[in-house]
């Protein structure tokens, strides 16, 4: 049976709710996908009726201030270690979901190990990697995962492959590893793209609930601030360079040690 | 009466550990430490009690704060270059206020250093060690009996101040065998885990663990509540053993170790007829000053005694400001002290002062 709300003496069905979120106004700049994340995955932590039974680590990046949007536990951890935090608060919390949001300065660079050696020993955490091949809150440095020829405040002619290796594609590494369950890349460019990306989110939670192993989930994202572009002129050059280095789609759907 | 066994200290810290409840172990290997990473690998597992051995020191101190945010009794242990990478950790669990237990197993330093017994970490377990305004409740064994008794201790420590408790033990300590006998009668103390992120219940306000305040008004803010704290915890918790003070001219300072080597020399040095007594700080934060500064008022001078160059000899001046002569005896990079050298120094110390 379908949720009806009574308005001016009319019943209406309920189509949508608005994800319940702390009523805080989010810091991220004009355009930036990364509140699109948040906002999803309090949706399905609402739907799901799991707010007592999930727990979230927001380390240092623009992630941070995820505690303040998120209506749930969190855990605020140290550049790169979420993945180490999540560990901890699983195996002591088995029957919890466990969930980390981190950008790619913090997962793919300084987090690495950790988040390697997490997926490794197939810890069951729901790990939502926010890939905007740039470090943003710092100011738009580039990052493991920025574009070869991106121009970032530290690479200002552009990233040269030969001084700083080819942009690391962390989706294709953890895939490979046993302890993964679901290791999927979405984006949040469209509407389409959000149901789908929603739909992953709620694949990794039921994943995590039922301790199935890693669910790795790549959001490919935007940076508007960081890219220096309008936030319209960011969805372009998401769209033509982003998507198209990091495709879309899932890369492994079963798996975790059985 | 209790069993008694015969074990090495890092063991008998680690069997204290499972009766005293501990919920987590998260550790690396290290010598002279891995017996206490062992002994969990083998028990934990069996009795369904968590236990990772981490990638590095890095992610173990990491796990400890997701875990220990959740309310749950959690330990790491590591030797001294692992305690320099935990740094970062420990003071973001100090500032968020999550109880647990480290244990350095010291060895000689700086760097890679020795695998022999030290007391080089002295400043960075007592003055702070990673960045910012904070504590650790340090507490300094000196048998494998007190490597067991000071776990329950810590552990409840940590709990009663929300504040992370280090037992600043040494590779002798951890590898000697000594008889050791379990408590028979412990029973945790109350603990409220009101504010762990143990899932939010509709009954209550999302609990969040944070170390992060961005406003400046706010972090001064959190700053005094700790400082509050700490103020309380020197207070309260201040823990010594006094060696034949009551006549003593010439007043020995020591813990951990070298407290025990000490305590051989009095004896031999009372046997001279020289009078010469010992204090021993059981805990070294927070610092045993007022004891110190009461008997500087009876001694002509103290000896500061450590295995290091002299860390603790600081502390000891501050304690009594100055006012009578302190002097440093020690051995460093993984020597252990002589009795002999410490009478020696304290008769051309007696025709000094």
């Amino acid at each position: 049976m379908a949720e009806t709300i009574t308005k001016n003496g009319q019943e209406f069905d309920v189509v949508w709710k608005k994800p319940n979120l702390q009523k805080n106004d989010m810091h991220y700049c004009p355009g930036c996908a990364h509140g699109t994340l948040e906002k999803l995955l309090q949706e399905v932590i609402d739907e799901k009726g799991i707010q007592h039974q999930i727990i979230g680590v927001s380390p240092v990046g623009c992630a941070v201030f995820a505690y303040d949007y998120m209506n749930c536990d969190m855990q605020e951890a140290a550049h790169g270690r979420a993945c180490a935090l999540a560990t901890g608060i699983k195996r002591v919390m088995p029957e919890h979901a466990v969930f980390t949001i981190q950008g790619d300065g913090d997962l793919a660079s300084i987090g690495l190990a950790e988040t390697l050696h997490a997926c490794n020993r197939g810890e069951s955490i729901i790990i939502l990697f926010y890939n905007n091949a740039i470090y943003g809150m710092t100011g738009g440095q580039m990052a493991p995962t920025t574009l070869p020829g991106q121009i970032t405040s530290s690479s200002p002619d552009g990233r040269d492959p030969k001084l700083s290796g080819m942009p690391l594609k962390v989706a294709n590494i953890v895939k490979e590893f046993d302890g993964t369950c679901y290791v999927t890349r979405q984006a949040a460019n469209n509407a389409v793209n959000a149901r789908k990306l929603k739909k992953a989110i709620e694949k990794a939670v039921d994943n995590s609930l039922n301790n199935r192993g890693t669910s790795f989930i790549e959001l490919v994202g935007n940076c508007p601030s960081g890219w220096k572009l309008t936030p319209v002129e960011s969805y372009k050059w998401w769209e033509e360079n982003m998507l198209k280095y990091y495709p879309l789609g899932d890369l492994k759907t079963e798996g975790g040690i059985k | 009466m209790a069993e008694k066994y015969l074990m090495k200290g890092n063991e008998a810290l680690a069997e204290a550990a499972i009766r005293a409840g501990i919920d987590g172990y998260f550790g690396y290997p290290i010598t002279p430490q891995s017996e206490v990473l062992e002994y969990f690998s083998k028990w934990l597992p069996r009795k369904g009690i968590a236990y990772v051995q981490a990638e590095s020191e890095v992610s173990a101190i990491n796990m400890v704060y997701g875990a220990g945010a959740c309310g749950k009794r959690v330990m790491t242990s590591t030797s001294s270059p692992g305690f320099s990478l935990m740094q970062e950790g420990v003071s973001y669990i100090a500032c968020a206020q999550i109880p647990c237990v480290l244990v350095n197993v010291q060895r000689g330093g700086p760097g890679l250093g020795t695998i022999q017994p030290s007391q080089g970490d002295y400043f960075q377990a007592v003055k702070g060690g990673g960045h910012g305004d904070y504590r650790l409740i340090v507490l300094t064994p000196n048998s494998v009996q007190e490597q067991a008794d000071m776990v329950y201790k810590a552990f409840d420590l940590s709990e009663k101040y929300l504040n992370p408790v280090l037992i600043l033990s040494d590779g002798a300590l951890g590898q000697m065998m000594e008889t050791v006998e379990f408590k028979e009668d412990y029973v945790r103390p109350e603990f409220d885990d009101s504010w762990a992120t143990t899932g939010k219940m509709t009954n209550r306000g999302m609990n969040t663990i944070t170390s992060l305040y961005i406003k400046p008004e706010d972090m001064e803010k959190k700053n005094f509540e700790l400082q509050a704290k700490y103020k309380i915890i020197e207070e309260n918790e201040v823990d010594y053993e006094l060696c034949h003070m009551d006549d003593a001219e010439i007043g020995y300072i020591a813990y951990g170790l070298s407290s025990r080597i000490v305590k051989k020399a009095v004896d031999i040095a009372r046997e001279q007829g020289i009078k010469v007594g010992l204090i021993r700080p059981k805990t070294v934060w927070p610092f045993p000053k007022d004891v110190i500064k009461k008997y500087s008022e009876q001694v002509k001078a103290y000896l500061s005694i450590e295995m290091s160059v002299g860390q603790m000899i600081e502390d000891v001046k501050l304690a009594i400001d100055c006012k009578i002569p302190v002097e440093h005896y020690g051995k460093t990079g993984g020597i252990v002290l002589s009795t002999e050298e410490i009478i020696e120094k304290t008769k051309d110390m007696l025709n000094k002062y």
